[in-house]
């Protein structure tokens, strides 16, 4: 993909060539113009979808209707296309809010803008293709028949259908090799002559007809076919983007757009806490066994047994105290007195870790990133090695030893199982909230976690402590060398592309809910 | 293995493995003519030769390649069955060991798979190989499928797998409704045999252990009936039958779906079990046709599937016979084309090797060797004649 491409002039398509199916395979990269901002706009707002996706995918099995209903709703809400029936007047022309047109665009465009931010590791291209193929998955099971056969031609998957007399000759095979079939759904469904390559993951499992090399799917399954294909040309095409990258990562405009993205957190940012200086040091030790999630329980037990902290536990941890509330002041006493207890003497402090708590702050110098890092962040970021205690414990941890601190932590054996099956399925966010749910007594959480600062919060809440803590509408907020004061004050950015340009934090950029 | 004159260097990429004495092994052999891969073979005399894939560059150099673009570009699509894959339901030997009665197996296997990868797959070349000693393999060599992914190689092979488990399995084959059509096919090949081969010459239900085993494989009420009804009941054949009738009486009158334990039973003692591995492998190496197998002498020859059921590997020649019989003295008729043949002493000597050939017991293994080599050829003409057809090039 040429991302110079994109200093094209617009090419003169007519309007209802270039998008003339609400689903497409993303083969042609877009050869427009377009803004940075809209840049931007796009590539966040399918980061948000993509995030959805994924929350969706495992809080709900994906054929129920609440996951069709959730995830349709955010589609409708975020502006991307989802109506395959549209007519030509209202197709570039809308009342209210972008037209059918200008979606289907956003969609086609948004999803090459990410994938620059998405090739560069294997885990980010698994993450990418895996959420892009559930909502495609989505969306073509949403389509029409009708609709489904059109797309099925414009993409060239020119598969035969079987004749009715084929069909009749060969109905008790159809009937025996294809789940779900009688007599009479045979000759109402249409029935497509798949070569076998095409087809592995039915074949293997022989889930389908096979003959002459051909496996016959049935309608309703081609689906499979189209994800295997979609799947393929995704993983060649994100290597041979990861190959053009550093031409693109050139361009100053667009690589910290591009870095963030592959870590942004669309949600709270927790940087700005109304209940500042609510807590106090003493309740520390009480509230890391009751209301922390247990990556931070786990690095305030280190800090506490060994009276140090590598950098990367410092900083996990110590962006977290300053979500849940503690002030420049009190992180310094709580810092200062534990490592003074181990090897390090209150000057050594002064000079060396006094400097970088207060950086946290904002108090030093300009940071790319001082909000309390996100799961994702923790996750996927900065893995930890020997002599380090940061990171997501589900992740990162061996299972055994992960067993072993649940039991000690007096977790149900019930719960416990529960638990490692969801780490063994990579469900990390999820293996935490049902640890929150042990570890406070309910059967539902109520919430989705993604934020560690989140669960303290929601622990909080449920355990009635501090009353004002709410979900509400974070202002975003911009570290300036020289506009902050006491820590609490916020300047907002007037400039969007001066703000590209001083670019650190995307953060602020998801700051409402 | 030149499949054709039009893609290039495939020879000349093909890696060859050879097995030396004492054990050494190498591979990554390749060679630029047929005459040096001989000349070779002469020099170092390998007990083994095995042949692997075609690859991007030329084997014997890829460690002047870059990293990461020396790699398989194609190769046949091979399965290799084994006798001692089946050593928990064979009674007869173990091990390396075969005879005429376990040797049924291997007929059972090549039939159902030979079906399956013609009917099923449109494969349409294929050369069965008796591999020497204690099993069969095949060789796939349509242009489809010597281009086969991994993923594909392992899909075709998990989609011929029945029998699954290893040694901690009691029951290795489980089906359910509906089923497939292949496996109905491959159940009548397997009916066929067995009660002859199973029942009658495996004795399966003729001893205390043979039966013990069987009816573990049955559930409890229907083990407890047979039981009774074998303390009376000594005949195997009218023990099989009552298997059988008690199997589908309990099918007909049940509830549940999916009871079929007496396909089962058949399945578990005779349907093929092939490693997938070596299928899977895109530069996997696999025994030469024509090769000579160390351990037993006998040479690796194709199996004429036109007359499968009379096939013995007892009868297939061994390099000594081979020896003795190169070694009679020849007849006069040959003298005369000798002296015409002065002036082309390299076609003289090719003559002569084709007509030593024919003296051997080794004639109509090359000669079915030759129809195969023909069929592909003739495949391979006809698409070319109707790619040219479609280009319209005359």
């Amino acid at each position: 993909m040429q991302f110079s491409g994109r200093r094209r002039k617009l090419a003169v398509h007519s309007q209802n060539d270039l998008y003339s199916h609400c689903l497409q395979l993303y083969v042609q990269p877009p050869l427009e113009n377009i803004s940075l901002s809209e840049f931007e706009t796009f590539a966040v707002e399918r980061l948000k979808l993509l995030k959805t996706v994924e929350n969706l995918g495992v809080s709900y099995v994906k054929t129920t209707e609440q996951y069709t209903k959730k995830l349709h709703a955010e589609i409708s809400n975020l502006n991307f296309p989802h109506k395959a029936e549209v007519d030509e007047a209202s197709f570039t022309k809308s009342q209210v809010g972008p037209s059918e047109y200008e979606k289907r665009r956003k969609d086609h465009i948004s999803h090459f803008i990410l994938r620059l931010a998405y090739c560069q590791t294997e885990d980010l291209r698994r993450w990418f293709i895996q959420q892009e193929m559930d909502l495609f998955r989505h969306r073509f099971n949403d389509l029409s028949s009708k609709y489904k056969t059109e797309f099925l031609h414009k993409n060239n998957l020119k598969y035969d259908t079987l004749s009715a007399d084929e069909k009749m000759n060969l109905k008790d095979q159809l009937i025996n090799s294809t789940f779900g079939f009688s007599g009479i759904t045979i000759v109402e469904q249409d029935f497509y002559k798949v070569p076998f390559q095409d087809a592995l993951d039915l074949i293997r499992t022989r889930k389908v007809f096979l003959r002459g090399g051909y496996a016959y799917i049935p309608h309703q399954d081609i689906v499979t076919i189209v994800l295997n294909d979609f799947r393929t040309r995704l993983s060649k095409a994100l290597a041979l983007t990861a190959r053009s990258l550093p031409a693109v990562q050139s361009d100053e405009r667009l690589q910290p757009l591009l870095n963030h993205l592959s870590h942004a957190y669309v949600g709270q940012d927790y940087s700005i806490q109304k209940n500042i200086g609510k807590i106090s040091l003493e309740q520390i030790d009480p509230l890391s066994a009751k209301s922390f999630p247990l990556c931070m329980r786990q690095l305030h037990k280190s800090l506490r047994e060994n009276h140090h902290l590598r950098h990367g536990g410092r900083m996990q941890y110590g962006l977290f105290l300053k979500g849940i509330g503690l002030t420049l002041e009190q992180a310094l006493q709580f810092w200062r007195s534990e490592f003074i207890r181990g090897k390090v003497d209150a000057d050594k402090f002064d000079k060396a870790y006094a400097y970088s708590i207060r950086h946290m702050f904002g108090k030093e110098g300009k940071r790319t990133d001082y909000t309390p890092y996100s799961c994702m962040k923790v996750i996927l970021s900065n893995p930890p090695s020997q002599g380090d205690y940061h990171g997501c414990p589900f992740r990162h941890s061996d299972p055994e030893l992960l067993k072993q601190k649940l039991q000690s932590y007096k977790l149900s054996p019930s719960g416990i199982v529960q638990i490692l099956e969801l780490v063994k399925g990579m469900h990390y966010q999820l293996a935490c909230q049902k640890y929150f749910e042990l570890t406070h007594n309910i059967e539902d959480a109520g919430f989705s976690l993604n934020h560690p600062n989140q669960y303290f919060m929601e622990s909080q809440r449920l355990l009635g402590g501090v009353k004002e803590i709410k979900k509400e509408v974070e202002v975003p907020q911009k570290v300036q060398e020289n506009s902050v004061t006491n820590g609490t004050s916020v300047s907002r950015q007037p400039n969007t592309t001066q703000a590209m340009e001083e670019m650190g934090d995307l953060d602020s950029y998801f700051a409402d809910e | 293995m030149f499949y054709s004159p039009v893609t290039k260097n495939y020879f000349q990429n093909r890696e060859f493995s050879f097995t030396l004495k004492d054990d050494i092994y190498v591979r990554y052999q390749s060679f630029s003519t047929q005459n040096e891969l001989e000349k070779e073979m002469q020099k170092m005399n390998p007990y083994k030769i095995d042949i692997g894939a075609v690859y991007s560059h030329r084997p014997s150099q890829h460690n002047t390649v870059k990293s990461g673009t020396f790699q398989a570009l194609e190769k046949e699509l091979v399965f290799d069955i084994d006798m001692t894959d089946y050593d928990d339901v064979r009674s007869c030997c173990s091990a390396a060991d075969i005879c005429s009665k376990c040797w049924t197996l291997m007929t059972i296997a090549i039939r159902i798979l030979d079906r399956a990868l013609r009917e099923d797959f449109g494969f349409q070349h294929l050369l069965w190989v008796y591999s020497g000693r204690r099993g069969v393999h095949c060789w796939v060599c349509d242009e489809a499928a010597r281009k086969l992914s991994v993923a594909a190689r392992s899909a075709v092979a998990e989609y011929l797998s029945l029998v699954k488990g290893g040694e901690e399995t009691v029951k290795k084959v489980v089906l359910s409704d509906p089923i497939h059509p292949f496996i109905s096919q491959s159940l009548s090949v397997v009916e066929h045999y067995f009660l002859q081969y199973a029942i009658v010459g495996q004795e399966l239900l003729s001893s205390k252990e043979g039966v013990d085993k069987v009816l573990n494989l049955l559930p409890e009420d229907v083990r407890k009936d047979l039981l009774l009804h074998y303390q009376s009941e000594k005949n195997p054949t009218k023990r099989w039958e009552r298997l059988k009738t008690l199997v589908h009486q309990k099918r007909a009158t049940s509830k549940k779906g999916g009871q079929y334990f007496d396909k089962e039973i058949m399945l578990q003692y005779c349907y093929p079990r092939l490693d997938v591995n070596v299928s899977k492998g895109v530069n996997h190496l696999l025994k030469s046709p024509f090769s000579v197998h160390p351990k037993t002498g006998r040479i690796s020859v194709p199996i004429d599937l036109r007359n499968l059921d009379k096939f013995d590997p007892f009868e297939v020649p061994t390099i000594s016979l081979i020896c003795e019989e190169l070694d009679k003295p020849r007849p006069d008729e040959e003298e005369e084309d000798d002296t015409k043949d002065k002036e082309n002493e390299i076609e003289a000597g090719e003559r002569r090797k084709i007509r030593d050939f024919k003296r051997t017991s080794l004639a109509k293994y090359i000669k079915l060797f030759d129809q195969f080599l023909d069929s592909v050829a003739r495949s391979r003409k006809g698409d070319m004649l109707k790619k040219s057809d479609l280009q319209k090039d005359f």
